[in-house]
């Protein structure tokens, strides 16, 4: 029986939640980041989650991406149950399919930029020269082909970003998240990362979800969900794209 | 993954080298202090282990260590000699007597009196002189530490004349010698003379020295000697050994140098947790985006214990080097007793292994249970 919320046929969603809600604390201290959040995320497209601070945007992100557990709901990452999944299998299912962005890069600093991207091939065991190898590539594609060997410290903001969205895509996840890429950097240097995310990590069996407060990069957007108070309260099509979506 | 847990513990060059520091403080405080506690352990036994020739020594059973001397009457060597299984047995003596030097003054001396036909007991290490030559009137040899302690910076010179109990004593030689617990020179001369220099005393005979038949046990000739004579035999290890347990229970040496291996330890410790935990923190948010990258709590655990053991083997390695430099760099200082055993490096590692441990369990702790939502938090 089809979902009545749905408006994706469920094989083109890689992101499904229902009625997800997560709550911190106990007793008079209890605070609701979500009230029920439901939302549909369908292969090749890039969605941005905007609104203000506090709204639930990170936490939500969070929960799909399988490192915070929801308080209530059905969460259905790429045909897989999140919430029913044991702690074990969701880090192999992280490893093996989640690509992260984060907003203050987290690159080792000890770690060359080649090093680096290749971080998450090393996880999945591969040998460390290989790894480096196919990590040096994928920099090269975004113009890092001269900076492998520079460590984080010497790479300008912009610079460092792409390293972090190499390593995101390294190992060619199916699903990407991205928490507020661009925050730290210049509006040029946002446009390129942006452009750069749109490009190569927005494919047809892939989807990208972007955490922004930036304004600037709503034209990358497929789709649009604005949370206020851990909910959504619309979703709409991004600014290339005519009229507004419902809810779902 | 190990290796990228190397790579963020030398990245931060000022930690890596704190935790580093941590270890070797307490590795080379902990084997320095270790091998001075062996060092005098050792020298308590120094004059047991000066004489290798007879493996039995024989003594009043009330006898506690070495220096514990509790004459035997000179019948008692007699009746060592007749017990089946023993091959031979002389007296020795061993007692300290005042020296009265040529210039008047007095010295106290560690005063050994060996075999007269045997010489059973004689030191090994004689460079200055001849042994026979303990067979000449009044003759002594003299330990060289003693001499340089008697008459500092003065080249050696046989023939120099000392008195004991009045009477003529002529060095014939120089000899190496282990230094003693009580430091005092150590003078040998033959039996028979050492107990006209000693002070009067109805019965002199300190020790029976004695060897066992040729292939027969030597444990079990002292039990036969015991079971006949009633008198205390050890084997030369058994008496090393009852010697260095009389220190150890009787004095407070091995509480204080306890003490200070201790305050090694937790000062280690400390330095060392503390440095490890700052590090770890300072590393959280890369700990959880290595988790959030789907890293597991197993892999986590590897890393940072890989990161303590090898700040571990580096400070170790270092520590106990510098304690084994410093035991080289002053071996020609006589007054410092050092002595590094592998049992002290054993000691030593173990301490080692337990501080990083200690050191990174709060570190262990903390990764641990680090969300890896932590790293979409601003």
């Amino acid at each position: 029986m089809p979902n009545p919320h749905s408006s994706q046929a469920e094989d083109d969603v890689a992101v499904r939640v229902r009625g997800v809600t997560k709550e911190f604390g106990v007793g008079g201290s209890l605070t609701k980041a979500l009230r029920g959040v439901d939302l549909d995320v369908p292969y090749g497209e890039l969605l941005m989650l905007v609104g203000p601070s506090g709204c639930g945007k990170t936490t939500l992100v969070s929960i799909v991406a399988g490192t915070l557990e929801p308080t209530d709901g059905e969460v259905v990452v790429l045909g897989k149950d999140l919430v029913a999944m044991s702690n074990g299998r969701k880090v192999r299912f992280r490893r093996e399919n989640v690509g992260f962005v984060f907003q203050s890069y987290n690159l080792l600093p000890a770690l060359s930029a080649a090093e680096n991207a290749a971080v998450p091939l090393l996880i999945a065991g591969w040998r460390r020269s290989a790894a480096v190898e196919a990590a040096s590539d994928v920099l090269d594609k975004l113009g890092l082909g001269d900076r492998l060997t520079n460590l984080p410290s010497e790479l300008s903001g912009g610079q460092q970003q792409r390293v972090a969205i190499a390593r995101a895509i390294v190992h060619e996840p199916r699903l990407l998240v991205c928490d507020e890429p661009t925050s730290a950097l210049d509006a040029e240097n946002g446009r390129i990362t942006m452009e750069l995310i749109a490009r190569i990590a927005v494919q047809p069996d892939r989807a990208v979800i972007v955490v922004t407060h930036d304004s600037r990069v709503y034209s990358f957007a497929d789709r649009i969900a604005s949370m206020e108070d851990g909910r959504i309260e619309s979703v709409s099509n991004g600014p290339d794209r005519a009229g507004t979506m419902p809810l779902l | 993954m190990l290796w990228i847990a190397w790579k963020m513990l030398i990245g931060n060059r000022v930690k890596y080298l704190g935790i580093i520091f941590g270890v070797l403080f307490a590795a080379l405080l902990i084997a320095q202090q270790s091998s001075i506690f062996c060092g005098l352990m050792f020298l308590t036994v120094s004059q047991i282990r000066d004489i290798e020739g007879p493996g039995i020594w024989v003594m009043d059973r009330n006898v506690e260590f070495i220096d514990d001397i509790k004459p035997l009457s000179d019948t008692d060597l007699f009746r060592v000699k007749g017990v089946p299984g023993v091959d031979w047995a002389v007296p020795f003596y061993k007692g300290l007597a005042r020296a009265r030097m040529e210039q008047g003054d007095y010295h106290q001396m560690i005063l050994l009196g060996l075999d007269d036909a045997t010489l059973v007991g004689a030191p090994e290490g004689l460079f200055l002189g001849e042994l026979a030559d303990l067979r000449k009137p009044d003759a002594v040899i003299m330990d060289d530490a003693g001499y340089k302690q008697i008459w500092p910076g003065e080249p050696y010179q046989l023939g120099r004349v000392f008195e004991m109990n009045d009477r003529r004593a002529v060095i014939v030689g120089i000899t190496r010698a282990s230094r003693t617990f009580q430091t005092f020179p150590i003078v040998y001369t033959l039996y028979g003379r050492a107990v006209l220099y000693a002070p009067p005393e109805r019965k002199v005979l300190s020790f029976v020295l004695a060897n066992a038949d040729p292939g027969r046990d030597v444990e079990e000739v002292c039990r036969e000697i015991t079971a006949v004579t009633g008198l205390q035999a050890l084997t030369r290890q058994q008496f090393m050994r009852k010697t260095i347990v009389h220190f150890l229970r009787k004095t407070g040496i091995p509480v204080n140098f306890a003490i200070t291996v201790f305050l090694g330890f937790l000062v280690g410790t400390a330095i060392a947790g503390q440095t490890f935990y700052l590090f770890t923190v300072e590393n959280i948010r890369q700990f959880g985006a290595l988790k959030a990258m789907g890293t597991s709590n197993w892999t986590i655990l590897a890393m940072v214990l890989m990161q303590a053991l090898q700040v571990g083997v580096i400070g170790f390695g270092l520590g106990v080097g510098l304690a084994a430099l410093f035991g080289w760099s002053t071996r020609g200082l006589t007054k410092l007793a050092f002595f590094m055993p592998w049992q002290v490096l054993a000691i030593t590692a173990v301490a080692v292994f337990f501080i990083v441990l200690l050191a990174s369990l709060l570190s262990i702790r903390r990764v641990l249970v680090v969300d890896p939502a932590i790293v979409f938090r601003g």
